[in-house]
């Protein structure tokens, strides 16, 4: 067997470099966010943004342009073959579900990158709750790579994918979006950011990631056979 | 070179396979056996099962009813043990279309576990064997059908399997290309092979064993 670190960094590599040359996915989630913005900007006739309105207008324009990139997740791999080369080679086929999933982490990071500050200078008063907000967003796109990883997989055979990835993602993500909301809020709030049930908000979306990662884990080389 | 295989011991056993694709069987009660470094060539009109067959034994699908046992693993309880130890070629070349043949070669290459000095070598050899060395750069989706079908090849021998499975290995490969791909995946290499082909004129001076597939009707080994 290959050892399983081998595979990771090959497929991770792979998906990576195949990113930074095609640019297929980050620059479609990164306009969809943006332009979201101006949406709610103008929709919302606010130029000024805190607590929980802030948080919900951050993260729905977040999990929504996340799913861009979930759509395409698996694509190459159907399309061109990867799924049979994955599963010709001598390596452990969970080890695709965490290279797929740490790829995802790295769109979202670098989505993140481009549109929190643009939301911060659309909508935000001070950015004083934009350090801490950078836990939330780590364990929160976790969670997200995780499920999204296992939707996608799930869904690329399908004609419907563009449907069902959405379908069947969203109400699977609604105890860590309610939980991400919620610890987004305090450090948005008007007055500057307060910290009130923070820990417990992260502490959730630590669990989410775990049963999620583990889930992922266990059923993904099921997913893989014929 | 592949490693030694042990003589008289069949590299492929199958006995009563089955595979069924709904309702419809695509194989039923299909038995033969091939010894180590022989070759079979498959033959049959379309829809008979010969890709099927190909993919069962690569581990790519599952048997519905009977025994297959490749290379000594009974599949599919062993498959695991049994990859990394095929060469399979399938109708779809299994290379990323915006990656260079090269970065696909060295892609494959590590999940076969080669890597550094020995996965460049190997990658350089193949890539000599099959005339793409200048084309190496060039990414997939800017090469002809016949240079992906090299690249294929070269993927498919890459890790120096024992087992080769070939279907159609000749498609969209011109004269030149074929006599080329033949010190890699012919009968001269030594390794077990087994070749779905529409081709008989082409292939079957070169096989040990024939197995003729129909529609509806039993297999007929020879």
């Amino acid at each position: 067997m290959t050892p399983s670190r081998t595979a990771f960094a090959a497929i991770l590599g792979k998906d990576l470099r195949t990113e930074l040359r095609t640019l297929q996915s980050l620059p479609a989630m990164a306009l969809f966010a943006v332009t979201t913005f101006v949406i709610f900007r103008f929709g919302l006739d606010r130029t000024s943004l805190a607590g929980s309105l802030a948080s919900g207008v951050l993260w729905a324009t977040l999990l929504f342009a996340a799913v861009l990139g979930i759509n395409r997740l698996f694509i190459a791999e159907r399309e061109e073959g990867g799924f049979d080369a994955i599963r010709l080679a001598p390596i452990d086929r969970s080890t695709l579900f965490a290279a797929k999933a740490a790829a995802l982490v790295v769109y979202l990071a670098a989505l993140e990158l481009v549109t929190v500050p643009i939301f911060a200078l659309f909508f935000l008063d001070t950015a004083a709750g934009l350090l801490p907000l950078l836990a939330v967003l780590l364990l929160a796109d976790l969670g997200l790579a995780a499920t999204g990883t296992l939707i996608s997989s799930m869904a690329v055979n399908s004609r419907a994918r563009d449907l069902l990835v959405p379908l069947v993602l969203l109400p699977l993500v609604v105890p860590m979006m309610i939980a991400a909301t919620g610890a987004t809020e305090p450090l948005l709030a008007a007055g500057g950011p307060g910290y009130d049930r923070f820990g417990s908000w992260l502490l959730v979306l630590g669990l989410y990631d775990l049963v999620f990662g583990l889930l992922g884990y266990a059923v993904f080389d099921f997913l893989l056979e014929d | 070179m592949p490693p030694e295989q042990e003589k008289g011991t069949p590299a492929v056993a199958v006995a009563g396979l089955r595979r069924d694709y709904g309702d419809r069987p695509a194989i039923d009660g299909l038995g033969f056996e091939l010894e180590a470094g022989a070759s079979l060539v498959v033959l049959g009109p379309n829809g008979a099962g010969k890709t099927t067959l190909l993919r069962i034994l690569a581990t790519l699908l599952r048997p519905s009813a009977g025994e297959v046992r490749v290379l000594g693993c009974e599949l599919p309880k062993e498959a695991w043990k049994l990859r990394g130890r095929i060469g399979y070629l399938g109708h779809e070349p299994l290379l990323y279309r915006d990656l260079s043949g090269r970065e696909n070669l060295r892609f494959h290459a590590r999940l076969h576990g080669l890597a550094g000095d020995e996965a460049a070598a190997r990658i350089d050899s193949v890539l000599a064997a099959t005339g793409m060395e200048r084309r190496a750069e060039s990414r997939v989706a800017e090469l002809s059908a016949g240079m992906r079908q090299r690249l294929a090849i070269a993927r498919c021998v890459l890790h120096e399997p024992e087992l080769l499975l070939l279907d159609e290995p000749d498609s969209n490969l011109d004269a030149e290309g074929r006599e080329l791909v033949r010190g890699l995946i012919g009968p001269g290499t030594g390794r077990t092979r087994v070749v779905v082909t529409h081709d008989p004129d082409r292939f079957l001076p070169e096989a040990d064993r024939v197995l003729r597939l129909g529609i509806g009707e039993r297999a007929a080994v020879a």
